[in-house]
């Protein structure tokens, strides 16, 4: 990455200007990946039970797209057209085992609960959207920035998802036990359908219809 | 973007690889010592909280706590060999090749403090997407399996993947792998409800058949053979 980045040298940019910000900003409501967007879906039903692996999968996504993105901006004016989405995939494979090498030798058991989810980023819609849609035809720092925002915005929604699964499903944040046991002894149970993908699909829903009943501009004109 | 040759498009395409493939090497060798320390260190943990040992720290006394012996599968002792560091998948991979290689198995041998002798064994098949394995704590009896841990390299979430969850690995405390002429008939993992008074089998899990399946194959192969050096031990063991 380095040898790259020294043929390409970033051009100097100012303070973060408003601009900026909005990359950062916009996709965490108005263009959300998940919500609006539908992208990587998938993975948001897969990795949501619990929201400890749920934040590391949400921090790996957020580096992969942050980091192809801003590797692939560098190399825009570069790529052959002809060979350019398999130059993509190539950059994102190697960002996504660098990942995955890098939580089984430090994150073991995490690691092992998201299995292959990691190995499934390469796959992840928002990735190769944002590249296509973004780094191949703006710079590299822009570029990075609306990696970041992608990354963050996705990461909102999977964590929002993963806190209500785990809160109703097993009772718990963060792997702590919140709903007090004089619940359980009263006749509370935990709901087993968070447990399974299909109480993702409910609570991502909620999540777009309480959005939408938000931002009515959303909507799209009859 | 302006087109470019056929040359061009070779030669950044040969770089873009190439650059990868030695960014990915770097990392899968450097990455490689800590990786392997957290596989090794997941087996000791499992091998001795199968005796109640869930000491965030006790995998550092492994070789204290337990004794480590190597057995082929018509039970006799294999002088020397490692048994932290043995595939057993593998060993039994090159079985199936070569019926004439003797699959080594490795095996702990826990005593408690009141001196009762807890062993220790592993096991390894193949589910319905790939590899499953488990580690079992057998009585000194050699006959009543006193607790069991099960995983799975890719099973079905929801279905196979069941196989590692409480509800399934409690079912085998208890067991019996000897029937009442003390001939082997191991532990099945079958359809329907099963209680106490069925000791050779347990409940399957609903829609992982092929993995309930090869859990009931993978006890059958394993435990036959470790039994075969069990067997040995049991009467120096006993107490008369």
């Amino acid at each position: 990455m380095s040898e790259v980045a020294v043929q390409n040298p970033v051009e100097k940019k100012p303070l973060i200007g408003k601009k900026e910000r909005k990359l950062i900003t916009d996709p965490l409501s108005d263009n959300n990946p998940v919500t609006i967007q539908v992208l990587g879906i998938c993975s948001a039903l897969a990795v949501t039970t619990q929201m400890k692996p749920t934040m590391v999968m949400a921090l790996s996504v957020t580096a992969v797209v942050a980091l192809s993105n801003f590797v692939i901006s560098l190399m825009r004016n570069a790529i052959p057209p002809r060979i350019r989405i398999i130059v993509q995939l190539t950059v994102v494979s190697v960002l996504v085992i660098l990942v995955d090498q890098a939580l089984k030798a430090y994150m073991y058991d995490i690691s092992k609960q998201l299995s292959v989810f990691v190995g499934l980023i390469i796959t992840n819609c928002i990735v190769m959207g944002r590249l296509e849609a973004y780094a191949m035809g703006n710079k590299p720092v822009p570029s990075l920035l609306d990696g970041l925002g992608n990354g963050f915005g996705y990461g909102f929604v999977i964590l929002t998802v993963a806190f209500f699964r785990e809160l109703l499903g097993s009772g718990k944040i963060f792997g702590f036990q919140v709903i007090p046991d004089a619940m359980y002894e009263a006749g509370y149970v935990n709901n087993g359908l968070m447990m399974i993908p299909a109480g993702a699909l409910f609570v991502v829903a909620c999540f777009i219809w309480v959005q939408r009943s938000l931002a009515k501009h959303l909507e799209e004109k009859e | 973007m302006a087109s470019k040759g056929n040359t061009a498009t070779i030669v950044f395409a040969l770089v873009v690889t190439t650059l990868s493939a030695a960014l990915l090497a770097a990392a899968a060798t450097l990455l490689k010592p800590a990786q392997d320390e957290n596989i090794l260190k997941e087996k000791q943990q499992n091998i001795l909280s199968l005796v109640g040992l869930n000491g965030p720290d006790d995998y550092k006394k492994f070789d204290a706590l337990v004794q480590s012996i190597v057995i082929d599968q018509d039970g006799q002792i294999i002088p020397g060999a490692e048994a932290i560091s043995l595939d057993l998948a593998l060993e039994k991979k090159i079985s199936t090749k070569d019926p004439k290689y003797k699959v080594r198995y490795p095996m702990y041998v826990y005593k408690d403090p009141k001196g009762r002798t807890t062993y220790l064994l592993q096991t390894a098949g193949t589910g319905l997407w790939g590899p499953i394995w488990g580690y079992l704590a057998l009585d000194e009896d050699g006959n009543t399996l006193r607790s069991a841990i099960f995983d799975h390299k890719g099973e079905t979430p929801g279905l196979g993947a069941e196989i590692n969850t409480d509800a399934f690995e409690n079912q085998f405390i208890n067991k019996k792998v000897l029937n009442d002429q003390g001939q082997f008939v191991s532990v099945k993992v079958e359809k329907g409800k099963h209680d106490a008074s069925m000791p050779h089998a347990v409940d399957a899990i609903s829609g992982g058949t092929i993995t309930s399946n090869g859990v009931s194959k993978m006890l059958e192969e394993d435990l036959a053979s470790y039994l075969k050096y069990i067997r040995q031990q049991a009467p120096q063991t006993s107490p008369l």
